[in-house]
């Protein structure tokens, strides 16, 4: 026992003193935080500028066109062809918005010309605005006033509730567990890949190395492979854990960060404004409905947070998070043992790697309908389980289920461990010899 | 010498899928001596030797260590030095020593001043920081030794030592080794290279085709190939000499005529030194006559031969 701690303690501190395992631990959480802080960013840095000539030969949007911060409109009383000149010759406008007569009859063919390629934003905003305009034109024509227009817009947020078994109503926000739930698969996929697969490199570098014989003639080789399977699922669990400090301080710092630049700098504007700035500005009226309903939205998703039951959805993930990785990284070690390189491990890791893909694949289809049979024995099955439980937890999961599962993870766990143990043995000790699977059978069977 | 077994096998056998790789292997190492294992390559001696390390379990027969069934506890008082040896190249030297020898159950302290005694010893201090990659082959494996031997095990296993040194390092390991057996420890030495089994080896086992042809005291082998085979530096004619052997003795073998000459002559039909003696001294002036005791070298030759003949006609 003393000697699998000494082999923990080297897997360990060599990897976690590696500067690669530095370099991904900063990197990580960077990457994280850029994930949420790029869009913002693009979108706040979007200079955008764009000076349109309108020609208008309907004139119904002859000064009907609002400027925004970044786009502006100039009507000129001119034709088309003198207004493509003035684009072309000054530097002063972009394009052209040609909008023809019979506009209201056929909405196709609105042009716009241009000898700077405008942003997606500038024709988005374009297209909204004068398809809005010309509705509120033809209801108009039809007979329907403004106020009856506003007073028929109706928002809709469903509220879905979970009915367990005592017959009390919970409320549960599907949003909420559907991204709880396929965020924690997919932690689980990476851990299984990255480091299974480093499971594997170890194996294949003691056997390379030519120090494996002397190891073994100190320690046995399932001690030398369980040693190694503990050391580097540490590595994992130590990398996370930073990941998740270090990414939570820099997202909480940097969202500070931009609010203070926001509320400093531009005056008047700040993130929401800028992030809808592409939508048509509302009346006040519906900015006012659009803000309660926000402000209901949140207070649900805080109470559906409070239903989401975090010490169980924790705890689980934790179980499943470590069962994963070693349901399959002593099949990793095993593969590791048989081949002499790297470049050899490919015919083996198939039959690995299908389950686990699998799994992650089948986790979109398990997340829309976390109830069905299939999604059910998905989650029983100790191969895909470990994904699949996972997503599946946050929707609800009765406990015996979740109990049966776990169960059944820990004794296949025991089983690739032993039949990997059995395969690990002899591969460590074989050289220069092509391996097919044959050959592994025969080697589980030796005594 | 004493003559209590630091390690017997007692009829061991051990297949592979598809092949034998020992066959019926009996084999008692004396405590205290160099017990010299040879054979022809994939005669199955790692084999054995990895049966004694307890990394593969035998098919069949028993292992005794000191008088006790050989069991995991033992290992602590084995060494072994593989022939494909190897350690962690991106690992640093003095660690990686403190990690192997921490594996053979020394604890921290005791393997740290150790290996600072042996380090002083080989005058390597200054590779302690030192990543093993930045060693040269055999750098690497004067670290290896060292960390074989430093636990101080009853039993060392030897695998070809000197396979990648130089002359110079070579002599000092030999050293080394008989040092080590003055101190009173046994070991297995496991090797192609005949001279060295003459220089250092007390007994020997000889495998061949899985199987034990040849074992024992080195001295009593050698006995055993003698062949009444002498040769004799004369004066004289190559033609005296010759019909002065009579019926005593057989030509083998003679080298240039010349003032000094020599053959090689076999005694036959049970005569006696003294009786060839007496009729070649009448013939030619001697000045010398000796022996020829066979090398290892011709033993390992004319066994593995003679098995395989017979094995052939068999």
């Amino acid at each position: 026992m003393n000697k699998i701690g000494l082999i923990i303690q080297r897997e360990y501190l060599t990897r976690v003193r590696k500067k690669s395992f530095i370099i991904m631990t900063i990197l990580g959480p960077v990457l994280m935080a850029a994930l949420f802080i790029v869009p913002i960013w693009l979108a706040m840095n979007e200079d955008d500028e764009a000076n349109i000539l309108v020609i208008d030969d309907s004139f119904l949007f002859t000064e009907r066109l609002t400027d925004t911060d970044n786009i502006h409109f100039s009507f000129p009383q001119a034709s088309l062809d003198s207004a493509k000149n003035s684009v072309l010759a000054s530097d002063d406008y972009d394009a052209v918005l040609y909008i023809h007569r019979e506009i209201l009859s056929t909405p196709q063919g609105i042009q716009l010309i241009y000898d700077k390629q405008p942003g997606i934003n500038v024709i988005r905003y374009i297209e909204n605005t004068i398809s809005n305009d010309l509705e509120k034109w033809k209801l108009a024509k039809s007979g329907i006033d403004q106020a009856t227009i506003e007073a028929a817009k109706t928002n809709i947020k469903l509220v879905t509730k979970k009915l367990d078994e005592v017959g009390s109503e919970s409320k549960s926000n599907t949003e909420l567990s559907m991204i709880v739930g396929m965020f924690s698969g997919i932690l689980i996929y990476m851990f299984i890949f990255l480091y299974g697969v480093q499971v594997m490199r170890g194996v294949i570098e003691e056997k390379t190395n030519r120090i494996i014989e002397v190891i073994i003639s100190s320690v046995k080789p399932f001690e030398l492979m369980m040693g190694k399977i503990i050391g580097i699922a540490l590595v994992g669990l130590t990398q996370f854990l930073l990941w998740i400090v270090l990414s939570s301080t820099l997202i909480s710092v940097s969202r500070t960060l931009v609010e203070q630049h926001f509320q400093k700098e531009v005056p008047g504007t700040n993130l929401e404004q800028v992030m809808s700035s592409s939508q048509t500005l509302a009346p006040e009226l519906e900015e006012a409905q659009e803000a309660e309903l926000n402000q209901e939205a949140i207070n649900e998703l805080m109470a559906s947070i409070n239903t989401i039951d975090f010490p169980v959805i924790l705890g689980s993930f934790l179980f499943y998070f470590l069962g994963g990785y070693l349901i399959y990284s002593a099949l990793f070690a095993a593969v590791g043992s048989a081949v002499d390189n790297e470049a050899d491990t490919q015919q083996f890791m198939l039959p690995i790697t299908i389950p686990i893909i699998f799994s992650f694949v089948m986790a979109q289809v398990v997340i829309n309908n976390p109830e069905s049979p299939m999604s059910f024995w998905l989650s029983i099955i100790p191969f895909t389980s470990p994904i699949i439980m996972m997503v599946r937890i946050p929707f609800g999961v009765p406990y015996w289920e979740l109990g049966l599962s776990m169960a059944l993870l820990v004794l296949g766990f025991v089983g690739t461990t032993w039949v990997a143990g059995r395969i690990y043995r002899t591969g460590i000790l074989m050289y220069g010899k092509k391996i097919s699977y044959k050959e592994l059978w025969k080697w589980l069977r030796y005594h | 010498m004493n003559t209590q077994s630091i390690f017997e096998a007692r009829h061991v056998s051990k297949q592979y899928a598809g092949h034998v790789a020992l066959s019926d292997v009996s084999i008692t190492v004396p405590e205290g001596t160099i017990f010299g294992l040879l054979g022809p390559n994939g005669a199955g001696k790692t084999s054995l030797i990895r049966i004694i390390n307890q990394i593969t379990a035998p098919d069949e027969g028993d292992l005794l260590f000191a008088g006790q069934r050989l069991s995991q506890e033992h290992l602590q008082q084995i060494g072994y030095l593989p022939e494909e040896r190897g350690l962690y190249k991106k690992m640093k030297v003095g660690e990686q020593a403190l990690y192997l020898c921490q594996l053979k159950g020394l604890s921290k302290k005791d393997a740290m001043q150790k290996l600072k005694y042996w380090f002083e010893k080989f005058e390597i201090q200054s590779w302690w920081g030192k990543k093993v990659e930045e060693l040269s082959k055999g750098m690497a494996q004067k670290v290896q030794f060292i960390v074989t031997v430093l636990h101080e095990p009853r039993l060392l296993i030897l695998d070809e030592p000197f396979s990648g040194f130089d002359p110079i390092n070579t002599n000092l390991i030999k050293s080394e080794i008989l040092e080590l057996k003055k101190k009173g420890t046994t070991i297995i030495f496991s090797t192609h290279n005949m001279g060295s089994v003459e220089e250092l080896c007390d007994h020997i086992a000889l495998i061949n085709h899985s199987r034990v042809i040849l074992d024992g005291q080195v001295g009593e082998i050698r006995n055993r190939f003698r062949s009444d085979t002498y040769k004799i530096d004369f004066k004289g004619s190559m033609m005296q000499l010759g019909a002065s052997l009579g019926t005593y003795g057989e030509l083998l073998s003679h080298g240039p005529e010349g003032d000094h000459m020599d053959a090689t002559v076999k005694l036959v039909n049970g005569a006696t030194t003294n009786q060839l003696l007496g009729n070649i001294m009448r013939s030619v002036e001697i000045r010398g006559f000796n022996e020829v005791i066979p090398s290892m070298n011709d033993i390992f030759i004319q066994a593995v031969e003679r098995y395989n003949k017979e094995q052939k006609a068999a």
